[in-house]
């Protein structure tokens, strides 16, 4: 792949849930530069998860390209698209995001078990991930603990750090704020921008609260990328 | 594959309560299966070698099974004895080496008692070859004197010059005795785990002077004839029960057997001890069967409990399936862990339901067997029960795939989004 390459390409896009009559996506194109931070606005309802399931490969579409790193999903099996996730991609949902029965430093490095390329990138990873924790503002005396003893708040930054860790050309993260009152929205808002900036990831932040765009270079609305008609 | 056992094994221990219980479950049906199956083999082999170095018993016409339980078991009454002369006769064959005749028909507090003679303590075998031995004093020699068995002395607290009464019948409720002529216990039998542990043993002549004075199974009225007086009278048998005999060479016994078989003096019957022995537990292994069932129904429910467990987990791992997605697991390895698990834990209740049941056979295997006297459990696992567990594993292995099968359905259908 070469540095000119997007982080991101759509083409022609479609995906219709199985028995359905109408798509629930169509989206003609759209494009992410390599290290670019979009915000992507949709109100529920409007396809998010579905796109958020085909850009992390675990979708297929229906018809049209995919390209990550300008690697075509579509022509990957289903075994490799999983380890081109695990290799490329950073997620972060909106909670629940760490394993209950992992302390926190091993749900940081979880992203490298399943993935040797970003434990190689991540080396030494135990001392990569104590970075990113301490970069994310979470305390040394918590590593140890169980995912479960955290608040929300810092449960969502271990889960930027598991996202962050070993360089991920992509980081998706889905609503990843909505479970946080006001002041730490934005609070974590900046960290994972600078933390994707320093670690020259493209970052998809996807949200229903448009007020959360302002630090975004690029705004988009799903509603308008999609032709679906029966997006609300 | 390390990285899904290693997060197997730490989901399974976050949720060691119930899987530990469900464990418990399962090892205790492995150690149920493998006690039942373990006793079952060794009453069978008990049982078989309830004797052993006999090579034909004879008695008269009638059932084998019927000649086995009373001439081996000491059980039963026998309906028709065969003729001192016959077995006199059968001791002077040039093929036989060895007869020990036998005459039941008396007890003692409900244990038989056996009319025989002295050389049934060097001749008669148990188990693998294994002769009688004397735990205390020795064999009878004078009239009135009896070896008692290993259980008849540690149940009624008998030792060696105990005066002992002997009773007529074989009933538990003693009514008619012969408390006239009472006996001196000179021997106690070391414990062999066989009927021989619950007889009293004398002489015949013995058995002969106490019914004397007798007729028709009552005491004649008025006439008792005092011990002191009896070596007056021919002591000599006139029937006993069984004979058992030896052989100088076993190839003979075919011949032999056919020979008394086909006795045209009386209708007598030689059966051998082994092949009858397998007939009469055929028909008690009705009931070791069904015990074998109920334990494998057991092992079963133990499966199914660990299955509905692990299942009823996945509700609440939605989540964290979804997790391993995003960070890269593949829908087999979702599949690889949920049925890991069941897997693991199958294996681990096989493997501590074995060591339990060797500990129990190691621990109380000695107590049962001296409490029951029942032969020592044996402690090392035979190769049925190998393929007892192996069935066990395979099931468990094959139960352990639904959980599996399910984590990845939901993990297809789900992708990253649990719909909860």
């Amino acid at each position: 792949m070469t540095a000119t390459a997007d982080a991101v390409r759509i083409e022609s896009l479609r995906y219709r849930w199985p028995g359905q009559t109408q798509d629930c996506l169509d989206i003609p194109h759209l494009a992410v530069a390599m290290g670019e931070a979009v915000f992507l606005h949709g109100p529920s309802g409007s396809g998010k998860s579905t796109l958020l399931n085909l850009l992390a490969g675990v979708l297929t579409p229906s018809s049209g390209h995919v390209r990550v790193l300008d690697q075509p999903l579509t022509e990957l099996s289903g075994a490799a698209r999983d380890r081109f996730r695990a290799d490329h991609i950073g997620l972060i949902f909106q909670q629940f995001n760490l394993i209950p029965y992992l302390s926190v430093l091993d749900n940081v490095l979880l992203a490298c078990r399943f993935s040797p390329r970003r434990r190689q990138r991540a080396e030494p990873a135990r001392a990569t991930a104590a970075r990113l924790l301490d970069h994310l503002d979470l305390d040394a005396s918590i590593w140890s603990r169980p995912a479960t003893a955290l608040s929300v708040g810092q449960q969502q930054r271990v889960a930027a750090a598991r996202a962050l860790i070993g360089r991920p050309e992509l980081v998706i993260a889905d609503e990843p704020t909505s479970a946080l009152d006001a002041e730490r929205q934005q609070a974590f808002i900046d960290l994972l921008l600078s933390e994707c900036r320093a670690a020259g990831a493209a970052l998809v932040f996807v949200s229903h609260d448009r007020r959360l765009a302002d630090h975004f270079g690029r705004e988009l609305a799903l509603t308008e990328l999609s032709r679906t008609e029966n997006a609300t | 594959m390390t990285r899904l056992f290693h997060l197997a094994a730490r989901s399974a221990w976050n949720r060691r309560a119930t899987l530990g219980l469900t464990l418990i479950a399962i090892l205790l049906a492995v150690t149920l299966l493998l006690g039942i199956e373990r006793l079952r083999q060794d009453a069978r082999a008990n049982f078989a070698h309830s004797v052993s170095g006999a090579d034909l018993v004879v008695g008269a016409r009638a059932s084998p099974i019927q000649l086995m339980l009373y001439a081996v078991f000491r059980l039963g009454e026998a309906t028709q004895n065969m003729s001192w002369e016959a077995a006199r006769r059968l001791d002077a064959h040039p093929a036989v080496a060895w007869t020990i005749p036998i005459s039941l028909g008396d007890s003692h507090r409900g244990y038989p008692v056996v009319g025989t003679r002295a050389n049934y303590f060097e001749h008669f075998m148990y188990g693998d070859r294994e002769p009688l031995r004397f735990a205390a004093g020795r064999p009878f020699e004078a009239l009135f004197e009896a070896v008692i068995g290993a259980e008849v002395a540690a149940r009624l607290g008998y030792a060696l010059n105990e005066r002992i009464t002997l009773a007529h019948g074989s009933g538990g409720i003693d009514f008619a005795h012969h408390d006239d002529k009472p006996f001196t216990v000179v021997g106690i039998l070391a414990r062999t785990g066989t009927p021989v542990d619950r007889s009293v043993h004398i002489s015949l002549e013995a058995m002969e002077a106490i019914h004397l004075d007798w007729q028709g199974g009552a005491p004649i009225p008025g006439l008792s004839i005092p011990p002191e007086l009896v070596r007056k009278f021919d002591l000599t048998p006139k029937s006993v029960t069984a004979v058992l005999v030896g052989l100088h060479q076993r190839a003979g016994v075919f011949a032999l057997q056919r020979e008394i078989n086909d006795s045209p003096d009386e209708p007598l019957m030689a059966v051998m001890p082994g092949i009858a022995l397998s007939q009469l537990w055929e028909m008690l292994a009705v009931a070791e069967r069904a015990l074998l069932a109920i334990s494998g129904l057991v092992v079963l429910v133990g499966l199914a409990g660990l299955v509905a467990v692990i299942l009823a987990s996945l509700g609440e791992r939605r989540r964290e399936l979804a997790i391993l997605r995003a960070v890269g697991a593949a829908p087999r390895e979702v599949f690889m862990l949920l049925a890991l698990e069941g897997l693991v834990l199958t294996l681990l209740g096989i493997l501590l339901g074995l060591a339990l049941t060797t500990l129990i056979a190691a621990g109380l295997g000695p107590w049962l067997s001296a409490q029951y006297g029942l032969a020592p459990l044996s402690i090392l696992p035979t190769s049925q029960e190998g393929c007892w567990l192996l069935l066990v594993l395979a099931v468990g292995t094959l139960a352990s795939l639904l959980p599996g099968w399910r984590a990845y359905r939901l993990s297809l259908a789900d992708g990253l989004t649990p719909r909860l």
